[in-house]
């Protein structure tokens, strides 16, 4: 069972408190938008072997959304940081960077 | 035969007698027994009959490891089938049966399998009953269902009436494993300062040491044991626990234990079993290793035992197997079986030896007890069918021609021993092969790691594939050096001195004789459980097998209730064998938890009958229920489904409800329904996005309908909007949805539009709400006074704010039945008194509580839909005839873009429609309207299907809704439905006629609610 450190409230959440909301960072596409690219925002998912950024929620806790940084092989979690960003900070990238040194956000 | 030895047995104590029942007969044990050692004692050696060809099986180990001697244990209440007798202790009373047989263990009818055994090899099933199809229904299933199988599941209508629960422990290092090594490891962690928790799953700590010999810090092992788990105890940072088994290790240090507390003394006070979830930095795996079975004809008779567990039977309860035993061994542990028998005053005609120069100390010392040693040779077959009566021997290097035959009532086998690596391989850890012990062991630079990244488990002992007692706490000490330092406690290595035999190196020995003739390989087996034998392996392996992971399944090796803890490396050697592929490339199947079964209670816990989950109840609950609510479950909730008089079927109930309401006065507890305060500079910007209407531009005192899609543009919630003033609105949900559609807010609010000033608040508990349905309605609340609720003041999709007899109350204007009605929201704790007023005040027109399904009828003859009935998760409005909910205006709202796509837009979607039968009768709920022709399946084809359907007691006929394609331009036209529950093969289906009508079958103009 995953415990991951929620960055709002500071709990070391069991994974029976969170509720999974898949890849993070997704870009919402809407009216307008391409048919090519609203199927991925709708339905193309990265589902990588290795690094993964995705969404949690600490619903049985302080019911704030949070995201991830985590390998899906090995289950180290490089780290935990707000949803409010469009990128894993500095030093989750370092710390990702040590373990996968090619790995790109989104590539 | 098997029989209680004239003295021995460390575990038991025979100054207390305790009397049993097998099979119906009377025996008894003695304190200390387990449930296999006294039926030995008792000369029961036959325990049950084997899956597939019901042979005859005995006991063959003495622990956890044991595939045979599984019985059915209790009765009644207390009854659970397929029990380990080598790891049930024997307790007063207990009552056990023998499995898998009829008419009785002693004649079984199914022997006749074993006689056709040559003609049910592996994948015979898969093979043989795949034609005529409608065969395997009625004839094959049944039959084999009959014929194979364990134990018999309890009784459906039977209740556990044994107590479970769950305990949370938190601790920095777990020891799983109470043998010299975990006792080893737990006191060097210990004083190193950590806090450990020591768990071991038998009723005894110091598992093999006592009976192997050997002498730890100049004192029997025996004696070791007592001192240091005396020392433990008086550590403490360090906590004991027996019988509780470490049964999985899950991710990020996670572990279940399962603690059998009250097994041994049923009815005693405290849950039977508790299931430990321990969270912990640090894990020692001292689960110590599993003697291998050796693959000889007829190894399955009972009689034929491991080498280990004879041994144990005679010093830990002074039982005998047999007067005479044969050893066979491809190693030097099986002498101390040897040993000990001979000093117990049995008889050990030969020891078979497969190795060609036989081995070291241990064989000498055998030999000076006069015990004849045979090296090179092995056994051809065993002689005797439900009990040994003789073993014929060979050269381990033939092909099995009998060299002598030798009488003998036991067969001590040995074909070395493997570490159990269950705990290091179910979180990730690797097997390294180590061909010197012909053992998968625990790789340590491939060790299961953690959330950091770093390894979390490490084993100690045998488990590492340190066998002699010197290494084996050599290397508990070290992992708990390495378990300590990696928690911050300084630590240095200072293994306690270790003295015993040293020991030969083992030969592989696969099967026996090495070139083993078809006919012994047919009787040689791998699994007992699940009857799989050599020659089973070796024919999946011709018919293209390569994957262990593809031949366990073809094969069933080590898909038993045991998962082939005796079986999985003799029979992947016998498959890398076949194969011509050494070992290690062909690898081992996965190890999942739990390590042995664990009981279903357990895993529920306390989580059962009505505390099973959390039951919230609305502030009226309590008259709700002394009204007599028939109740219907919605999410969490109870609500009266309706309110039955006396003698009054519920049927009957719903319709006098509807009809009093449609005639005068009915209401409702609407408490359920979710209502989530959106509040802020941005509430509006973002409730147009929420919902598919446009909520920022409803004037503040009005209501609105609105409907909520996720993004992939399908219809997820309803419910009214009322904007309670300037910056708040209050979103009205579905029973069901309140937490969902909160969460739902919440997730857009905190990762996509973060930087929208608004807050959410869901307030569904906080009110009492309750509707006051029927043309009487308006004058309740004018006898109740203190606002006005005339036609002019409080219009139609309006609400005002205000007091009713004195109870603070919000009313609106809103109508989910096509009456009149207000719904009326209170604070929670006036809504029971505020209940009761109405009542009061509403008899001068026959108030009438109505429940759900009134309410589902009423709503259906308006032709309103119901989420979760005419939605399902991809329906969308424009399939319900809601597009005009659906705002043309706003340049978008969460599933905008998805419902343009073209699957969305086509023209021929099933949509929604009334549905009347040409009868008059009610249709059946979830019925399909047949269309011509039959889909690639051999399906006929559908055109539609009915989401909601009921008797209508305003219309005095069925009603339905359905969603038909191309419904909304068909008026008029007669659809075929499916009757009931049909097979889609048969070819003449029972079928209903409906015509299509508009779904409002109920005052369409609307003249009742807006009045």
């Amino acid at each position: 069972m995953l415990t991951l450190p929620c960055p709002c409230c500071g709990a070391d959440a069991a994974e029976i408190e969170l509720v999974p909301g898949g890849e993070a960072h997704l870009k919402r596409e809407g009216p307008g938008a391409s048919d090519e690219a609203v199927e991925r925002y709708l339905f193309e998912r990265e589902n990588p072997k290795g690094v993964v950024l995705e969404r949690w929620r600490h619903a049985y806790g302080c019911g704030k959304w949070f995201l991830a940084a985590r390998d899906s092989v090995t289950m180290e979690v490089y780290g935990t940081y707000p949803a409010q960003t469009h990128e894993p900070p500095q030093e989750i990238r370092d710390r990702i960077a040590r373990r996968h040194p090619d790995w790109a956000q989104g590539a | 035969m098997s029989t209680r030895l004239a003295k021995g047995g460390r575990l038991t104590d025979r100054s207390k007698q305790i009397g049993f029942t097998f099979n119906g007969k009377r025996f008894t044990g003695f304190a200390g027994d387990t449930l296999a050692s006294a039926l030995l004692a008792n000369d029961q050696m036959l325990l049950g009959r084997s899956f597939k060809y019901h042979r005859p099986r005995g006991v063959v180990a003495s622990g956890a490891e044991e595939p045979n001697a599984l019985v059915g244990l209790g009765q009644g209440a207390r009854f659970e089938p397929d029990q380990r007798a080598t790891t049930t202790e024997l307790f007063d009373g207990l009552v056990a049966d023998s499995q898998n047989h009829w008419p009785s263990l002693e004649f079984d009818v199914g022997e006749v399998n074993a006689k056709l055994a040559r003609f049910l090899p592996a994948g015979f099933y898969y093979k043989t009953f795949l034609w005529p199809r409608a065969f395997w229904k009625h004839l094959y299933e049944p039959v084999i269902r009959r014929s194979a199988g364990l134990g018999k599941a309890p009784h459906p209508e039977v209740r556990d009436i044994d107590r479970y629960e769950h305990f949370h422990a938190h601790v920095d290092l777990l020891i799983v494993g109470g043998g010299v090594a975990g006792l080893q490891a737990a006191k060097a962690a210990g004083a190193a300062g950590a806090q450990v928790l020591l768990i071991e799953q038998g009723a005894h700590w110091g598992g093999r040491a006592p009976v192997d010999g050997g002498t730890i810090d100049g004192m029997a092992a025996a004696d070791w044991v007592a001192r240091t788990v005396a020392e433990l105890e008086t550590m403490e940072n360090v906590r004991l626990r027996l019988r509780c088994m470490g049964a999985g290790v899950y991710d990020h240090g996670y572990v279940l234990g399962y603690e059998r507390v009250t097994d041994h003394k049923p009815g005693a006070h405290g849950p039977r079993h508790r299931l430990w979830r321990i969270r912990c930095k640090q894990i020692v795996a001292a689960t110590g290793a599993i003697e291998r079975p050796l693959s000889f004809a007829g190894n399955d008779v009972p009689g034929v035992m491991l080498a280990s567990a004879l041994r144990d039977y005679v010093v830990n309860y002074g039982v005998s197997a047999g007067d005479r035993t044969v050893v066979v061994t491809n190693n030097d542990d099986a002498y101390r079986t040897a040993i000990v028998l001979k000093k117990a005053g049995l008889a050990v005609p030969v020891i078979l030896d497969a190795r060609p120069l036989g081995g070291g100390a241990l064989m000498e010392e055998a030999r000076a007890l006069g015990i004849r040693v045979e090296p090179g040779r092995g056994i051809a077959k065993v002689l005797g069918g439900k009990r040994v009566t003789g073993v014929a021997t060979c050269l381990q290097a033939g092909e099995g021609s009998v060299l002598e035959e030798i009488p003998c009532d036991a067969v001590a086998m040995s074909g070395g021993w493997s570490p159990v690596v269950h705990l290091w391989s179910h979180c990730g850890g690797k097997l390294a092969w180590d061909a010197e012990n012909a053992v998968f062991r625990p790789d340590p630079t491939r060790a299961p790691t953690g959330a950091d990244g770093a390894p979390f488990l490490g084993t100690a002992g045998a488990a590492s594939g340190a066998f002699h007692l010197s290494d084996t706490l050599a290397d508990a000490e070290k992992a708990a050096v390495a378990a300590a330092e990696a928690l911050g406690h300084a630590a240095t290595a200072a293994p306690p001195q270790a003295e015993a035999a040293s020991e030969a190196a083992l030969l592989p020995v696969w099967l026996m004789p090495q070139g083993a003739r078809a006919e012994l390989r047919m009787k040689a087996f791998l699994d007992y459980q699940n009857d799989v034998k050599v020659s089973d392996v070796q024919l999946a392996a011709r018919e293209g097998y390569e994957s262990v992971e593809h031949t366990k399944r073809y094969t069933t090796l080590g898909m038993a209730t045991d998962q082939g803890k005796l079986s999985n490396i003799n029979g992947l050697a016998v498959l890398s064998d076949a194969l011509g592929t050494p070992v290690p490339q062909v690898g081992t199947t996965t190890f999942r938890p739990p390590y042995t079964p664990i009981s279903f209670g357990a895993i529920a816990g306390e989580a059962r009958g009505e505390i099973f989950q959390p039951l919230r109840r609305t502030p009226m609950q309590d008259l709700h229920e002394s009204n007599h609510a028939a109740w219907e479950p919605v999410g969490q909730w109870r609500r009266p489904y309706c309110y039955p008089h006396p003698g009054e079927a519920k049927r009957d109930a719903v319709n006098r409800e509807i009809n009093a309401t449609r005639q005068s006065l009915g209401i409702l507890d609407a408490s359920t329904l979710g209502k989530i305060l959106v509040k802020g500079p941005d509430a509006g910007r973002f409730l147009d996005m929420m919902y598919t209407n446009m909520m920022s531009t409803l004037p503040v005192g009005k209501c609105r309908y609105g409907l909520m899609c996720n993004e992939n543009g399908f219809l997820m919630d309803d419910g009214v909007v009322v904007r309670l003033s300037e910056d708040s609105w209050l979103c009205h949900t579905t029973s069901g949805g309140a937490d969902h559609v909160h969460a739902h807010m919440e997730d857009w609010l905190q990762c996509e539009w973060w930087d929208w000033k608004v807050f959410t608040a869901n307030l569904t508990e906080q009110y009492a709400q309750i509707a006051v349905v029927g043309p009487n309605a308006r004058n309740l609340l004018e006898t109740l006074g203190g606002m006005d609720v005339s036609k002019e003041a409080l219009p139609f999709m309006t609400w005002a704010e205000g007091a009713l007899a004195g109870t603070p109350a919000r009313v609106y204007r809103i109508s989910f039945s096509g009456e009149l009605s207000y719904e009326i929201a209170v604070p929670a704790n006036r809504g029971r008194a505020f209940w009761g007023k109405l009542l009061e005040a509403g008899r001068a027109w026959d108030i009438t509580p109505y429940g759900t399904e009134a309410l589902h009828v009423m709503r259906a003859e308006k032709g309103f839909i119901m989420i979760g009935d005419e939605s399902d998760g991809t329906v969308i409005p424009q399939d319900l005839g809601l597009s005009w909910a659906i705002s043309k205006k706003k340049a978008d709202f969460l599933g905008k873009r998805a419902q343009e796509r073209t699957d969305m837009a086509r023209d021929d979607r099933w949509q929604l429609v009334g549905l009347e039968t040409l009868d008059g009768s009610v249709l059946p709920d979830g019925a399909y309207a047949i269309a011509p022709g039959r889909n690639a399946n051999g399906q006929r084809n559908t055109q539609g299907r009915v989401t909601s359907t009921y008797y209508s007691p305003t219309l005095k006929k069925g009603i339905a809704m359905g969603l038909v394609r191309h419904g909304p331009d068909r008026m008029g036209e007669v659809l075929g439905f499916t009757a009931e529950e049909q097979d889609h093969t048969d070819d003449k289906p029972t079928l209903v006629e409906a015509r299509i009508v508009s779904p409002v079958f109920y005052d369409p103009e609307g003249e009742k609610q807006n009045v």
